[in-house]
Formats: C-alpha cells, sequence, structure tokens
C-alpha cells in the first residue's frame, strides 16, 4: 500500500491508473478470463524508489497505450503493480507472488543486478518472461530472461574507443561503485585496455562504498593521477545518488571536462535532473538513446509521456526506452505465437524486429540480448545530453565478453544451441553439464 | 571553469582597446593584418562545416590574425552564441541587440530563420581557451589576463609566444606578471630551437611554481629534448614533489577537519536525543532530511517571490528548519516516544517506523528524485593556501559545526531550560519533587535535539543530495560518533567527530575508500569492548537504566 500511497501525488493520471488496478483486482476471477495480466516489479519505495518509480509510469503508459489500440490477441491487458521496495529478497517474493498468485504473461522489472539476480531462481523455476531494462554487466544469459539494457560491449567499450580516439586519453581512471556491475565491467574495461596496449601504471581502480558523500580524497588522487603529463579520464560506473557530490566536488576543485573528462555509465536524463547541470558541462556519458535525439518517434514518445504524466518537465531515459522496445517486442511476440504461453513466447521472440526511439530497428537476438546503437553524449547547462559521437550501425549485444578469460570461449544461443553459456572449445554447455 | 563569463556588451566594449593594443603590438606583423578581412571570412566560414576537427582548426588559425573580430568569435562559441545557416553556410553571431555577421561585425537586416549554433564538444572547449587565451592576454583586466595567462600555461601554444612576451613587457601587476612568466617559460621549455640555456632557465620558472601543474608540465616535455634539460626536469620533478607530499599531509588534515565537521553537524542532534535522553533514535537522520527539504522549499519560495534574496535563502532556511523539524520531533516524543521510555528495543522499533514513514512521506510530497538547493555566491569557489585549495563550502560548514556546538553547550549550561534538561537527566524523580514538569521538559529536549538535526539539514544540503533517502547515509555514522565519543558527553561528540573525521582521511589514501570504513569501525569496535562508555563517560539517565 505504500506504494500506492507513493503514486498518488504523481499527478491524476497515475492516480486514476492505480485506481484502475486495484479496482480491477477487487473483481476477482470472473474478469480475469478477459484481460492478460503483465507483472511490473519496480521499487516504489526505498534508495532504488529514485530510478526505478519512472519505469512503473512508463510501463502503465505502454500498456494504457496498447489497450487503445485494442490489447493483445483481442483481450485487454491489465497491468499488476508490485513494490518490492529496493529489498533485494523482496524482488524474488514479489516475483513470485506475481507469478502464482496473479498469473501474469510477463514481468517488466528490476533495476540493479543484485534484485536480478535475486529473482532468476524464481522465473526459472516457475518458467516465466522477465524483461530487464538497464544496462548491466554482462556475463549471463537466461532462457526466462529478455535483456533490452546495454550489454559492456554496447555501452562502456564503445565509451572507452571514443575517449581514445577523440580525447586522445592514454590514462584511465575506473571508478565505481562496490558491487557487482562496477567491478565487472571494470574488470573487463581492464582486460580491454590493456589488449589496447595501455600499461598497468596508467591504469587507476578505485572503489567507493553506496552512497558515498566525501569525495574530496578520491578526487585529490585523480586530480594528482592526472598531472602525470599524459591525458587523462575518467570512467565512472559511481551508482546514481554518489554522483552528485562526485560531480560538484570535480568542479569544486576545479577541474572541468576540459581537463579531465568523466564518462559516465549510470548518469542519465533522471539523474541530472535535481542538479545545477552547469559546472558538469562537457562531461560525458554512454548510453543508447538520449532524449535529445531528434527523430519523430522520440518526439511523439516524449509527447506521450508529457500527456500521460501531465507535467511537461518529466524527462526520458535510456531504461524507459529499453521497456519501449521490450514491451513491443513481447506484444509482437505475442501476436506470432498466438498464445502468452511463456514456452511459445520465448520461441517466438528471438528474430522479433522493433523501431527503436533513435531511427534505428532493434532485433532481439538468440542470445536474448538486443541490437542497440550507441551513443556518447556531453551534458548539456540545461540538464540534457548533447549527442557527439555515434555508432555507425546498430551493435548486437554480448552476453559473454570477449576480453575475460574463461568468458571469451563463451557463446549464448537458445535457438540452435538452447544454451546460455556453450563453451565453444570443449563443445559443451555449461549449464547442462552440471 | 575558464569559460570566461563576461556580458556581451561588455565584450564589445572590451574588443576596442584590445583592437587598439593588437595594432601596437602586432605592428610587425602589420601587414598581415591589411588583409585580415579577407583572412578572417574565409576562416569563419569552417565553422558553418559543422564539424568538431574544422571547428577547432577555425580556432587556431583565428587566434593566429590576433584581429578584434576574431577574439568577438571566439567569445561568441564559447558562449554558444555562434551560429550559422545550414542552408547557406554563412556565420553569424546572436547578440541581445541582434544577428550581426561573424567575419565583419556588421548587423545583419534579415537574419535566416532556421539558425543553428555551432556545437562544441571539449575538444573545441580547449581550442576556445587557447585561442581566447592568446586573444585576451592584453586585455584592461588584470582578472582577464591571468586567466589569460593560465590558460595559455595549458595550451602551451607557441603562437602566443610573441604576444606573451608583449604583455610581460607591458605587465605592472606583480602576479599577472608572474603568470605570464611561467606562460611563457612553459611554451619556452618545449620549443627544439630555442638555446637550451634559456629552457634551462624556463624549467627553473615552471619548478618555482611547485603545484600538479609544473609536474604534468615537466613529465611531459618532448622525447629528442637534450639529456642536460631531462636530468633538471627529473631534479624538479623530485623537488616539487617533496614539496607536495607534505602538503599531501596538510590537505588529508583539512579534508579530515572538514569531514569531522559533517560528522559532527549530523551527530549533535542525536547527542541530546540519544546521548542525553537516551532514547535510541532511528528517526534522527529523517530529521537532517526535513531540515534539507526546509532549505529546498524556503529556496524554490524565494526563485518564484524574491529572487534578490537567494544569498540569504540558508540564513532564512536555518531558524525555520529548526522551528519545524523541532515541532515535528515534539510531536513524535508526545504520540510516541513518551510511552516507550526505558523500553530500549520498542523505541527502536518505535522510531525506525516512524523513520519509514517520514521517508515515504517525503516521496509522496516531494517525488523520489533528487532535489535542487543551490549554493549561495558565497559559498561556491575556493581558495589557495600554498598547494592546499580550500572550498568556501567546506570551510562554512567547519565554522557553522563550531558554532552551532558552542550555542547549543550554551544553552545547556546557561540557561533555565538547560538547567532542566541536565537536572531531569541526572535525576528524574527528583528533579519531578523540585517541582519541574518532566514531561513537558523530555518533549522540549526531544524537540531541541531534532531542531539541531534540522539545521545541520540546511547545512548538509550543500554538500549531499537532497533526496527522501539523505538520512539513511548519516544514522550510522551519527551513532558512531555518539558511542565513541561518550554517551551523554557533548564535548566527546566534538572530539569523536574530528577524531573519526581525521583518522578516516588519513587512512582512505592507502586503504582506499571502503576498507578505510572498515578498518575504522573494526578499530570503534575494539574501542568499545575496552570502554564501554565511549571516550568520555558521563553520569545519566541512561546510565542510570
Amino acid at each position: 500500500m505504500l506504494g500506492l500511497l507513493g503514486q498518488a501525488t504523481k499527478g491524476f493520471g497515475a492516480l486514476a491508473a492505480a485506481a484502475a488496478i486495484v479496482g480491477t483486482m477487487g473483481m476477482g476471477v470472473a474478469k480475469a478470463q478477459e484481460t492478460i495480466k503483465v507483472g511490473i516489479l519496480h521499487s516504489l519505495s526505498g534508495t532504488m524508489a529514485i530510478s526505478e518509480t519512472t519505469l512503473k509510469d512508463a510501463m502503465l503508459m505502454l500498456i494504457e497505450e496498447q489497450n487503445k489500440k485494442g490489447g493483445v490477441l483481442g483481450k485487454k491487458l491489465e497491468a499488476v503493480v508490485v513494490d518490492p521496495a529496493s529489498n533485494w529478497p523482496l524482488f524474488a517474493e514479489k516475483a513470485r507472488e506475481l507469478i502464482t498468485k496473479d498469473k501474469v504473461a510477463a514481468v517488466f522489472g528490476c533495476w540493479t543486478s543484485v534484485s536480478r539476480k535475486s529473482v532468476l531462481p524464481v522465473f526459472k523455476e516457475l518458467n516465466n518472461i522477465l524483461f530487464y531494462p538497464v544496462q548491466y554487466e554482462g556475463e549471463e544469459s537466461e532462457r526466462n530472461v529478455f535483456y533490452t539494457g546495454a550489454a559492456p560491449n554496447q555501452q562502456a567499450i564503445p565509451a572507452v574507443d571514443y575517449l581514445a580516439n577523440e580525447e586522445k586519453v592514454e590514462r584511465w581512471v575506473l571508478a565505481g561503485t562496490d558491487y557487482v556491475y562496477p567491478r565487472t565491467t571494470n574488470k573487463i574495461l581492464e582486460a580491454y585496455l590493456k589488449s589496447r596496449g595501455v600499461k598497468a601504471e596508467d591504469i587507476m581502480i578505485n572503489y567507493t562504498p553506496f552512497g558515498h558523500s566525501d569525495w574530496q580524497t578520491i578526487v585529490s588522487d585523480i586530480k594528482k593521477f592526472g598531472s602525470a603529463g599524459k591525458k587523462t579520464a575518467v570512467v565512472s560506473t559511481i551508482n546514481g545518488d554518489a554522483n552528485v557530490p562526485f560531480y560538484k566536488e570535480l568542479s569544486n576543485q576545479g577541474i572541468s571536462a576540459k581537463d579531465i573528462p568523466v564518462v559516465a555509465f549510470s548518469v542519465g536524463e533522471e539523474e541530472l535532473a535535481g542538479i545545477d547541470t552547469k559546472p558538469l558541462a562537457g562531461h560525458l556519458a554512454a548510453w543508447n538513446y538520449f532524449m535529445s535525439i531528434d527523430t519523430p518517434e522520440n518526439k511523439d514518445f516524449i509527447a506521450k509521456w508529457h500527456a500521460y504524466t501531465k507535467d511537461p518537465k518529466r524527462v526520458t531515459n535510456d531504461p524507459m526506452e529499453a521497456h519501449y522496445i521490450g514491451f513491443n517486442m513481447w506484444v509482437k511476440a505475442v501476436e506470432k505465437a498466438g498464445t502468452t504461453d511463456q514456452d511459445k513466447v520465448i520461441a517466438a521472440l528471438p528474430g522479433i524486429k522493433q523501431a527503436n526511439l533513435t531511427g534505428g530497428v532493434s532485433e532481439m537476438l538468440p542470445n536474448h540480448h538486443i541490437t542497440k546503437p550507441v551513443f556518447i553524449g556531453e551534458i548539456e547547462g540545461n540538464g540534457q545530453f548533447d549527442v557527439v559521437w555515434k555508432t555507425k550501425d546498430l551493435i548486437p549485444g554480448e552476453a559473454w565478453s570477449r576480453y575475460l578469460e574463461g568468458s571469451k570461449s563463451l557463446v549464448a544461443d537458445w535457438v540452435k544451441l538452447n544454451c546460455g553459456n556453450f563453451d565453444t572449445v570443449k563443445n559443451v554447455c555449461l549449464s547442462a553439464a552440471k | 571553469m575558464m569559460r570566461l563569463p563576461v556580458p556581451p556588451a561588455l565584450a564589445r566594449i572590451l574588443a576596442l582597446p584590445l583592437l587598439a593594443l593588437l595594432l601596437a603590438v602586432l605592428l610587425p606583423a602589420g601587414a598581415a593584418h591589411a588583409q585580415g578581412q579577407a583572412d578572417i571570412s574565409a576562416i569563419v566560414a569552417k565553422f558553418a562545416n559543422d564539424s568538431y576537427s574544422d571547428t577547432t582548426d577555425a580556432l587556431v588559425e583565428l587566434s593566429a590574425t590576433g584581429s578584434a573580430q576574431a577574439a568577438a568569435v571566439v567569445e561568441a562559441l564559447g558562449a554558444g552564441r555562434l551560429m550559422f545557416d545550414p542552408a547557406t553556410k554563412a556565420v553569424f553571431i546572436r547578440t541581445p541587440a541582434g544577428v550581426v555577421d561573424a567575419a565583419t561585425g556588421a548587423a545583419v537586416a534579415n537574419p535566416p530563420a532556421n539558425l543553428s549554433v555551432v556545437r562544441a564538444n571539449n575538444r573545441v572547449r580547449r581550442a576556445v581557451d587557447a585561442a581566447s587565451g592568446a586573444l585576451s592576454l592584453l586585455n584592461p583586466d588584470p582578472v582577464r589576463r591571468s586567466e589569460a595567462a593560465a590558460a595559455v600555461f595549458k595550451s602551451r601554444d607557441a603562437a602566443a609566444l610573441a604576444t606573451v612576451e608583449a604583455a610581460i613587457a607591458k605587465e605592472t601587476v606583480g602576479s599577472v606578471k608572474e603568470a605570464l612568466e611561467q606562460a611563457r617559460a612553459a611554451i619556452l621549455v618545449g620549443k627544439a630551437e630555442v638555446p637550451e640555456a634559456v629552457r634551462l632557465l624556463a624549467i627553473q620558472k615552471i619548478i618555482a611554481r611547485g603545484d600538479q601543474e609544473a609536474i604534468s608540465l615537466l613529465r611531459s616535455l618532448p622525447a629528442d629534448a637534450p639529456a642536460s634539460l631531462k636530468a633538471a626536469a627529473e631534479a624538479g620533478i623530485a623537488k616539487v614533489e617533496q614539496n607536495l607530499k607534505f602538503w599531501a599531509v596538510a590537505q588529508n588534515v583539512w579534508y579530515g577537519l572538514s569531514l569531522g565537521s559533517v560528522l559532527l553537524l549530523a551527530a549533535i542532534g542525536l547527542a541530546i536525543t540519544f546521548g542525553v535522553m537516551g532514547v535510541i533514535n532511528m528517526a534522527h537522520g529523517e530529521m537532517v532530511m526535513l531540515g534539507a527539504y526546509t532549505t529546498f522549499v524556503v529556496q524554490d519560495f524565494i526563485r518564484h517571490s524574491a529572487p534578490g534574496l537567494f544569498d540569504w535563502s540558508l540564513a532564512i532556511a536555518l531558524p525555520l528548519a529548526f522551528l519545524f523539524t523541532g515541532l515535528v520531533g515534539i510531536l513524535i516524543e508526545r504520540t510516541v516516544i513518551r510511552f516507550l521510555y526505558g523500553r530500549p528495543l520498542e523505541t527502536l522499533l518505535a522510531t525506525w517506523g516512524v523513520s519509514l514513514i517520514l521517508q515515504q512521506a517525503v516521496r509522496s510530497v516531494f517525488g523520489p528524485t533528487n532535489q535542487e538547493v543551490g549554493a549561495p555566491s558565497w559559498m561556491s569557489g575556493a581558495f589557495q593556501v600554498g598547494q592546499l585549495s580550500i572550498t568556501y563550502n567546506r570551510l562554512w560548514i567547519i565554522v557553522f559545526a563550531l558554532l552551532v556546538f558552542f550555542a547549543l553547550l550554551l544553552v545547556l549550561k546557561r540557561t533555565p531550560l538547560g538547567l532542566y534538561v541536565r537536572a531531569v537527566t541526572q535525576n528524574r524523580r527528583m528533579a519531578a519533587a523540585m517541582g519541574i514538569r518532566t514531561g513537558r521538559i523530555d518533549a522540549l529536549t526531544f524537540g531541541l535535539g531534532s531542531g539541531i538535526a534540522g539545521i545541520a539539514g540546511v547545512a548538509l544540503s550543500q554538500i549531499d543530495n537532497v533526496s527522501p533517502n539523505l538520512g539513511q547515509g548519516y544514522i550510522i555514522d551519527s551513532f558512531m560518533v555518539v558511542v565513541f565519543g561518550g554517551v551523554g558527553n557533548l564535548w566527546g561528540t566534538l572530539v569523536g567527530a574530528f577524531t573519526l573525521g581525521i583518522a578516516n582521511k588519513l587512512l582512505e589514501p592507502f586503504a582506499g575508500a571502503v576498507l578505510g570504513k572498515i578498518l575504522l569501525l573494526v578499530f570503534i569496535i575494539l574501542f568499545i569492548q575496552k570502554r564501554p562508555r565511549g571516550l568520555f563517560a558521563l553520569k545519566g539517565r541512561a546510565v542510570e537504566s
């Protein structure tokens, strides 16, 4: 109920939607036959609410849109919203509740990698579908999960390439929050940089606790590291809230993007909404979508989003686009399969194509990742990003990094091999061999 | 940071004398200047290509012309006012008065409708700095000249050498002259055709700077430099690094004081509610958070109705935050905590519940995202003490934390309320027998502690995110400080906060942020084993119960 309370102030649109959910849930079994239920598993309270509440709203909007078009297979879609409250074990519990009690056809949700890992066993055991919309560290491919966010080769690697080629960076600070996503990404990046001929002494790796707010020492270390006469850049996997004090400290100590640029993988429009971005101008972010990208699809999406939230200032961001793609792919797969039966939809999904919001057409790959374009944007004074570089084509997501020992020989293919971690050297599916 | 935020009108006023000065300086190159107009229009046309490398090339060429219109174009590009027509490839500058032609500065009567901005990325911005550095070395304003010298020092643009030398000859302000000479040295060091002796002198000049920039410059000496030069640079780097080592310790101590002041601010309210009253107050962090949101509301109001008062917003927010969180505190005490005195476990659970309710309430009212709290102008920026850069916001927070601490001490030691509080804390029944309304004092004490937490929130809004989760980050640290310093003793809180702050910051460079924090917690656990009552033990209700 706390979650529903949270929505109440989000404008009447959301309130009405929330009321609709409560209403339909109250009507019970008789009506359940006529609708297809879709689970939304995003934290509406606790630390992650800052990022995940928006995704819940985006999903409600997409479902409302689809219902206006007549739903799916002639039935209306019905959103079932639960609040896992930024509590990882609760994610698993709520996922189980969605699947067994509400009998949802698919679930859209999770943000942090640890929440995804927490729900994995549930989705495998109960054979349901999870669409995961956030960029993550890779090294995973599960039959029941579809990864619509970026894998490391769709965000981290191109960003490093950009800095090395365009900004001529030779010294690298890999700064991150101390948990699985930054640690794995930095491991991949370190291996990649070394393969590009960067020496170990030109790489500085630094981890900080969640919510770190006193950046004085680290920023002065970065300053020192950057004074070796070689161009230096920071690759930041610092998570959410800790970013603001980090950028503030950078500008306090007089480090501007012109001296030491920071490229961030977790800073988007939503994160910048609460801060004065003028001192940040020129720092970079790598994403597969920016709100500022000028395409008819994107304009249309933003207009609908503003109309839905009744707030012309609400921003859109990359994970929202990932849900947009994922949701539409699911709809197409259900229509192709002619049923919401999970096995058939899982089989139908690879190969489904869906236009993304940046002018390309993303495709679901056999490894359950999608093809995405990569954009590098510079932060502007108004909290938006100016795209300064983009890949020519869409990049297919790689579940297993080709730069890590133990992972480079693995491939994921659920169509031909029916395996998420097939070892091409030993010629065996590791998960089946267990 | 060096974006030269000069209003356009001023820029135009400055441009004329600049032109005159440049003409005087560049007389030897006067022949080139005669065709200046033609040259610059050819260069300016490159801006219409909408390519970062063309823009950068054009900037380099512009700074070499030294014309006043070039300075105006560079300035406009830096400020995002340089426009081009995608159809005709004509380049314009948008000024408040209207659109002017970029190459000539002549006003354009009917500018094309769909002008696009010439875009800039970091490389372009660096080139803008370098170009405007070279173009404003002779600016009448010493601050601009000093900035320009620093920009040239960074860009080491050999083309600017003649201008730098001319500027040195004219310079009268000592500090600017020094900066200019450093800029000259930075250029000379890297030039192969300069005599070795001159380059050696230049190296000495750079060593005298004694900072990270100097090391950076010395390290980037070209590989083909003569051996004597390399040796001098090596020796210089060693010398500067030695010097910086001393400053690094000073800097860590300063950072420690700064972290200590934040800990003190966060813990000081808890020193009352937990330290003096013995209530395990898990909602303490949310009082800090409410204080920060009060600041946001005050600033929001000021932005919309009285922008002139913005620099006073924190001063206005302080009493309001104190009153608001104090009242919330009294409300919590009267409705929840007073029924739970002497039952620490239930108090812990109840106040934790209260903290969740407050968080979600704020999330519902303001939304889950961060709110922007701006810094008044007197809290922005930094100044330099030797190699130590001290930021104003950190300095003011240290001062503010100490002020709050001593004010609180004064209240407890010198006012009737303080007397009652101490009486009730030391012996409740005796105090009641003397006619003190202990229930009322409990409520007021809790209100006081909460109010102090609220004004801590006003200060912390300057350095942390104002979000519903703000308080959670401080609750553990606050308990740590109060327990370590000695429950019930304000001086213990002061000493505890600064000890932990400095210890943390001295550990961090060696152990890293994560391990440093762990080591600190281990140390506190061991310390509490040895001295369960903290640094300064005191008798109080917590001791009795």
